[in-house]
């Protein structure tokens, strides 16, 4: 982008003789304000009318304060499985070159485009007690489908391309001389990949870890079929938004809602951050 | 960027390259662990699929697909997807023209609010939409006067369904026409084309392969989407069961073999959006944008 040219007075655009901006914003804005901005700020705004007291003792609920931590605890940790096996398969992807490697690539993108809901019964009929993976885990005495470690499963399979496709273009970029100046100043090929190439990828990685993780916190349909969804145990905060609608209570559904969106936005934010920051300093 | 017409020197022998890769051991571990991660995470729940919609026969899987309530899932799927993807397809070209053709203040914001429905979680795209039109709204008494459904009815999900597809056509096509700049336009417009033709002879077939890269992540969203419309339909068998909801509830009466029927439907329909999807990439590479950047 080139940067505007300094000009006297404030000005909303700069001139061009391509016709239909106000037609396109136009649009654009009353259907951004329609579809997206009314309806979420009616949840900000029932919410507020909540009151504090009410909407704090929602919160502070046992239930709802174990349904907070079970999704983002097991986002937390399906994500951190993902930054490593992400990184794994990107730098596989990347660097090696075996037969079947362009379909392996298309594979990767299978959990956006697979609907939740068959990826949440293949993954419960897999990991249930007597399925084709539970039932040895079973015989190890690793019990996974109907317990937070389904949700993980499930968590793992949802966030997998996040990670590699945030990675995958950053690795591609490096500059093979990098690492040919590292090798022959005597680094180990180890040294070059953990001091030379991981501080690059750093905050590909920190990104992708960050998209997995706020995919998961708000994840429902892959996981309700494998975790068994008992409460204060297996039950995750959008079950429990859902739950709280069916029993008509409004108040509760929405202040639990308001909670995860608040912290969804925080952690977009902290997503274009890294974002911006990464650009700047690595072109 | 280096000179394109300046060319570097030939890739050095494999012996001189060996420092700069694994050791064969080593990659032969890295590989092993990746195919087993992949086959366990990817491979193994897509055949499941497959497997257990077969696993009692082709007939059974048929007749368990020629059922009505199956049937009425499919066609409410496909009617919700027809409306919710031209929308969006429509409001993807407009916002790309505006954010990618012109300089105004507040661009950069605009497009980060584009990306919003991502970092909202399903049920919550679902639960706003209640909150606005359900009983205990403000609006509910007046639709409900005037006899007006739009939950547990097919606005709705068409909403519910819009809203989680919303940025998938804009995202792809923003970054893509923003490459592209305005110097095709300008010159139309200077030989006598009009706003339309100039659109329609020069931008449209320059953006089309992005646009169709985009329609077709949305497609499958659209098709697939199951939180948000769960939270809007109201589950009326028949009525508003769209196909992954109708897959809930035929897994939960135990209907193995029927739930796994309609999975494998959009089981396939993923696999041919992957399938476009690449040759879209591998053939029109330089002509999509952000083809990795989700």
């Amino acid at each position: 982008m080139t940067p505007a040219p300094a000009q006297a007075g404030w000005k909303f655009r700069q001139p061009s003789v391509i016709p239909g901006f106000g037609l396109t914003l136009g649009f654009s804005l009353v259907y951004l304000t329609l579809i997206i901005l009314i309806p979420l700020s009616g949840l900000a705004w029932r919410s507020a009318a909540l009151g504090w007291s009410d909407f704090w003792r929602i919160i502070t609920d046992d239930r709802t304060l174990k349904a907070l931590e079970i999704s983002f605890g097991t986002a937390l940790i399906a994500a951190a499985i993902n930054v490593v096996f992400g990184t794994l398969v990107a730098w596989i992807l990347v660097r090696y070159r075996f037969p079947g490697r362009r379909i392996i690539d298309a594979m990767v993108d299978l959990p956006f485009a697979l609907p939740t809901a068959v990826a949440g019964i293949a993954l419960t009929t897999l990991y249930a007690p007597n399925g084709l993976l539970g039932k040895p885990l079973m015989a190890l005495g690793i019990k996974v489908a109907y317990t937070p470690l389904g949700i993980v499963i499930a968590l793992v399979f949802i966030g997998l391309p996040f990670v590699v496709r945030t990675v995958q273009p950053i690795m591609e970029e490096i500059d093979k001389e990098v690492e040919e100046a590292a090798a022959t100043l005597g680094a180990s090929r180890f040294q070059t990949i953990t001091r030379v190439l991981f501080p690059g990828l750093a905050p590909a990685i920190v990104t992708g870890f960050a998209l997995a993780f706020a995919r998961g916190v708000g994840e429902y349909g892959s996981v309700i079929f494998i975790a068994g969804n008992l409460p204060k145990v297996s039950e995750i905060a959008p079950l429990l938004i859902i739950i709280r609608l069916e029993e008509y209570n409004y108040a509760a559904a929405t202040a639990i809602a308001a909670v995860m969106l608040a912290i969804a936005f925080a952690m977009l934010l902290v997503i274009n951050l890294l974002q911006s920051w990464s650009r700047k300093r690595y072109g | 960027m280096a000179d394109p017409s300046i060319q570097t020197y030939a890739p050095p022998s494999e012996a001189a390259t060996a420092a700069v890769t694994e050791s064969p051991v080593a990659r032969a571990v890295l590989m092993t662990v990746a195919f087993l991660f992949l086959g366990f995470f990817l491979v193994l729940p897509l055949i499941i699929v497959f497997q257990q919609a077969f696993a009692k026969g082709m007939g059974t899987y048929l007749s368990s697909l020629n059922d009505h309530d199956t049937l009425a899932a499919i066609r409410l799927t496909l009617l919700v997807a027809a409306i919710a993807v031209p929308l969006n397809l429509v409001y993807g070209v407009a916002a790309a023209w505006a954010i990618a053709k012109f300089e105004f203040k507040g661009k950069a914001f605009l497009t980060t609010l584009i990306d919003l429905p991502f970092s909202v979680s399903p049920v919550i795209s679902g639960l706003v939409y209640v909150l606005l039109f359900g009983a205990q709204s403000m609006l509910g008494p007046w639709l409900k006067a005037n006899g007006i459904e739009i939950l547990f009815a097919v606005p709705g999900i068409v909403l519910a369904t819009v809203f989680v597809t919303f940025p998938f056509v804009a995202r792809e096509l923003i970054p893509l026409m923003q490459e592209q700049g305005t110097g095709d336009e300008e010159a139309a417009l200077s030989l006598g084309a009009n706003g339309w033709q100039t659109f329609w002879y020069v931008t449209l077939p320059n953006i089309k392969w992005g646009l169709l890269y985009g329609v077709l992540l949305c497609n499958a969203r659209a098709m697939g989407e199951f939180g948000a419309v769960s939270v809007v339909s109201g589950h009326i068998r028949g009525v508003t069961n769209t196909m992954p909801l109708h897959i809930e509830i035929l897994y939960n009466e135990y209907n193995a073999a029927a739930a796994f029927a309609v999975a494998s439907l959009l089981a396939g329909l993923a696999l041919v959006t992957l399938v476009l999807k690449t040759i879209l990439e591998l053939r029109y590479g330089a002509e999509l944008a952000a083809t990795r950047g989700h």
